[in-house]
């Protein structure tokens, strides 16, 4: 991440530079079109392709993974294109520069303020070309609503409009300002003529792409806000929807692997005779982290790779345990690290504090796993000097430029076919994807056949790209009202970019010193990435202070947030929602949490006790959600819902763990996700603002673990310090 | 290597294969029955969920040879299976409530859900969270829940 942002700024200030990549932009235009034009379809503004049957398409630089994006993005560009509904689809775009996410870059270097009119044209064309230039074709950080389509569909569908209104005008001899479009029609109201979109798209497609399209003002919304039926829902009710797994290809073999069991081991010798034996196997291969079997089927590949005894090498400084884990972790958060944030003089603030206004404490949070539901699989074939990946990638051109940097062929040479995927949530992103490290030797070995790998359960368990683990050590002094005067914290951090240390509240001195900190376990982005252990750190904290005050946890926050701020409203609405103050069966309690991510502010209000087996018990969960505006609102309802789901789960019982360095979980038996039962009542209240549109995917999740850990403090009198909560409790009973 | 005949979706099909093999790689990898799907291999997850003479059971651990002779329903044929009218009106209400994120898991859901309905037409929420105890990692359960409501609903009313 820290890379992409560096070259971001490097190519959006050396002006000079894009000159060059400018006036290639009439040959990325044409190869667009080679790329995604059929019979009779005209691709305008470079991202909508209309038939001469007026479906219109919309081309996609997101992949599906269940968060519904493709119908939201459509309907953004529906929207400002005047579409007719019905006839609007979605492509996902190829995993080609022609398609590079120039909205995302956009989004991502504005820091998601609003661009300014005067700038609109010109961040445009240098925005297109440095996400070029970069690779950046990425799902995730909650991005595509709110830089892809604010950013981008919009812009894309009112300028196809403008064509449209403009090969009318022309055709009938008039001017343009006096025609109508509305449901894939333009009309003359003088004269009553009128033309389907698909009548004038071939004409249009000729046209310049008008600078500055207007755009609707939310008023004049007839989409947006309207939640239609999502493209990709009925084809998962019949076993229709084909993910990677289920790709088949002609003369396509099966891959399993089995990689060392502690990240980062080497292959030391392998027997490979008792795999080779067996029926339907091709090929052993060794690798250099592990070994392949490739077999005619994957059942068959995976069953001789059982009957296989690698070893491995124990060279690494490894993690051997747990309590190894945490001690390494005490001694890192001995070091200063380097300022995240400060403000005023936190140090001499503490110094000069009593005793017994500080407070302190030390928090833990474990490794997790991402667990989706599809096990990680990816198909390669390299054939006439020509490698194709078909993958659920959540970053086409990052995994493109993995390929091109693993198998040592041009650019051009390499192509990325993007599928949806049974789920990610940060997973399947080319930084963390060893997988594909291990699928082009297997391909390249086998060509020119196509090769699908699948990681079995096991393997996909034990070589994530797990959440990290992490702690944090955080002192405050409180003023005399009870309000914090000072806060400082070390926190330690995976070299991944961090945002999600700010505080939310007005502390006078604040000190956050940030300390690096890794261990030989492969770690990754994970639902909400930084955001889930620093709310919780942050949340749980401020839930200390308020108790240590003597003070109600709501109305102690409150009082630190600005009037009338967007926070301070969220948090009230959660509040008032779920009837904070009143009185709660014995020996329930109510937690409540605020946290700010990728754009959007949530709080959450959870109700929870003990049962009576002493284990946690949520009952219900009351979320306020401000992410600015909705596009699709049923999509964004589920979510948060997920999200909320996701986060209770994660809080309660997920943890990946280290036995002589390896990974101890190896399957959903002994990594205890939520089902049916596990699920309480919740509750979700949008509030809509003119703020910039924030993220959806991921905001949802953050607070849920603060939350539920205040709601068993109110409830039991018990601090829960380390995730999961259900640790904490045994280890505290 | 052993011959066999496996009634896959009202249709009887001749396959000469290893009878250890799950069932579960028999209908993705002979039968080109996709929408079965693999997702832990041990019967924990239930993504792999078929009806079996009319009965939800978990094809990942299934060897072959133990279907033969039983009647294998898949999602690509639930509506007209054992369990057809439960199976079409889960369909229906999961399109209705907008229930699949990712949807890997909800051929194995529906499949569940269209034994459970099968045999008790109104469900308690107990009984629901007993009989469903498939993972979805997205956490579609709570419109899971409400669209088994609803289907019991309409069952009722068409009974």
């Amino acid at each position: 991440m820290r890379r992409r942002t560096f070259l971001l700024g490097a190519v959006a200030t050396a002006g000079g530079v894009m000159i060059g990549y400018r006036s290639w932009s009439g040959s990325f235009e044409r190869a667009a079109r080679s790329q995604v034009e059929g019979p009779g379809e005209h691709l305008l503004a470079g991202w909508i392709k209309i038939g001469a049957d007026d479906i219109v398409t919309v081309q996609v630089p997101h992949i599906d993974m269940g968060q519904g994006v493709h119908t939201a993005l459509a309907m953004m560009a529906a929207e400002e294109l005047d579409a007719d509904w019905s006839k609007v689809r979605t492509e996902r775009a190829p995993g080609e520069k022609t398609f590079a996410n120039r909205f995302l870059a956009r989004g991502w270097i504005m820091q998601n303020r609003a661009v300014p009119a005067f700038a609109d044209g010109i961040t445009d064309m240098v925005f297109t070309e440095a996400a070029r230039f970069i690779d950046l074709q990425i799902t995730g950080g909650s991005t595509a609503v709110r830089f892809t389509g604010r950013a981008g569909m919009r812009i894309v569908g009112a300028a196809a409009r403008g064509m449209l209104v403009e090969a009318a005008a022309r055709r009938w001899n008039v001017p343009g300002v006096r025609l109508a479009a509305r449901d894939g029609v333009v009309t003359d109201p003088a004269t009553g003529r009128s033309a389907r979109f698909g009548e004038l798209a071939e004409e249009a497609a000729q046209l310049s792409v008008p600078a500055n399209p207007r755009l609707k003002e939310p008023r004049e919304w007839r989409i947006v806000g309207t939640s239609p039926t999502r493209f990709d829902i009925p084809a998962k009710t019949d076993g229709s929807f084909a993910y990677g797994i289920d790709l088949a290809l002609p003369g396509m073999v099966h891959a399993a692997i089995r990689v060392a069991p502690v990240h980062g081991e080497r292959l030391l010798r392998v027997d490979t005779g008792p795999a080779e034996a067996m029926t339907g196997v091709e090929r052993v291969l060794p690798l250099d982290h592990g070994v392949a079997v490739v077999a005619k089927s994957w059942w068959q590949a995976n069953e001789a790779m059982l009957a296989l005894e690698p070893e491995f090498s124990t060279e690494g400084q490894m993690v051997l345990s747990q309590a190894d884990l945490e001690q390494r972790q005490d001694q890192a958060l001995g070091s200063e690290g380097s300022s995240a944030h400060a403000q005023g003089d936190a140090d001499a603030a503490l110094e000069t504090a009593s005793a017994e206004r500080i407070v302190e404490a030390v928090y833990r949070v474990p490794y997790l796993h991402h667990a989706a539901m599809e096990p990680i699989n990816a198909t390669a074939q390299f054939a006439d000097g020509v490698l194709t990946l078909w993958a659920g990638e959540q970053d086409a051109l990052g995994a493109k430029a993995l390929l091109v940097e693993l198998s040592g062929l041009g650019a051009d040479n390499v192509i990325v076919r993007g599928l949806p995927a049974g789920g990610s949530f940060g997973r399947r992103i080319a930084p963390s994807a060893d997988y594909l490290r291990r699928l082009v030797p297997i391909a390249l070995a086998m060509s020119p056949r196509p090769v699908k790998l699948i990681l079995s359960r096991e393997e996909e368990f034990t070589h994530g790209a797990y959440r990290p683990a992490l702690a944090t050590r955080v002192r405050a002094a409180l003023g005399e009202n009870g309000l914090p005067t000072a806060w400082s914290q070390r926190f330690l951090a995976a070299p991944t970019r961090n945002e999600a240390f700010v505080l939310p509240y007005a502390i006078e001195n604040q000190s956050l010193r940030s300390i690096d900190f890794a261990t030989h376990v492969h770690t990754g982005t994970w639902r909400a990435v930084a955001h889930t252990q620093h709310a919780f750190w942050t949340e749980s904290f401020v839930d200390e202070l308020a108790h240590a005050a003597d003070r109600d946890p709501f109305v102690y926050r409150r009082d630190m947030l600005p009037e009338g701020s967007r926070q301070r409203r969220v948090l009230e609405t959660a509040a008032e929602r779920a009837s904070w103050g009143t009185p709660l069966p014995a020996g329930t309690g109510r937690g409540i949490a605020l946290h700010e991510c990728y754009g959007t502010w949530v709080a959450e209000v959870i109700e929870a006790s003990l049962g009576e087996d002493g284990g946690p018990r949520v009952h219900r969960v009351v979320a306020a959600v401000d992410c600015g505006g909705l596009v699709h609102p049923d999509t964004a309802l589920q979510q948060v819902e997920g999200g909320i789901i996701m986060g209770l789960s994660a809080a309660l019982r997920e943890k990946i763990t280290l036995e002589d360095g390896r990974i101890v979980q190896t399957n959903f038996h002994d990594y205890d996700v939520f089902k049916l039962e596990d699920t309480p009542k919740i509750e979700v209240h949008f509030l809509e603002s003119d703020a910039p549109w924030g993220g959806l995917g991921e905001p949802a999740l953050p607070p849920v673990a603060p939350a539920l850990a205040n709601a068993l403090f109110a409830a039991t009198g018990r601090r829960i310090r380390r995730l999961p909560i259900a640790d904490a409790l045994a280890e505290t009973a | 290597m052993a011959s066999m005949t496996l009634r896959v979706n009202g249709e009887a099909i001749d396959v000469e294969l290893d009878p250890a093999k799950p069932l579960l790689w028999v209908l993705r990898e002979e039968l080109g029955l996709t929408g079965t799907k693999y997702g832990c291999g041990v019967a924990a997850c239930g993504a792999c969920t078929i009806h079996l003479d009319g009965r939800a059971v978990r094809s990942c651990i299934l060897p072959a040879d133990a279907a033969e002779g039983a009647e294998i329903t898949t999602i690509e044929a639930v509506s007209g299976g054992a369990a057809g009218v439960a199976g079409q009106l889960a369909q229906q209400a999961w399109i209705e409530m907008q229930v699949p994120q990712c949807g890997y898991c909800q051929s194995g859901m529906i499949m569940a859900v269209a034994a459970l309905l099968g045999e008790n037409p109104n469900p308690s929420d107990d009984e629901i969270d007993a009989a469903v105890t498939n993972i979805c990692r997205c956490g579609t359960y709570p419109r899971i829940r409400k669209a088994v409501h609803a289907v019991a609903r309409h069952m009722e009313t068409a009974s």
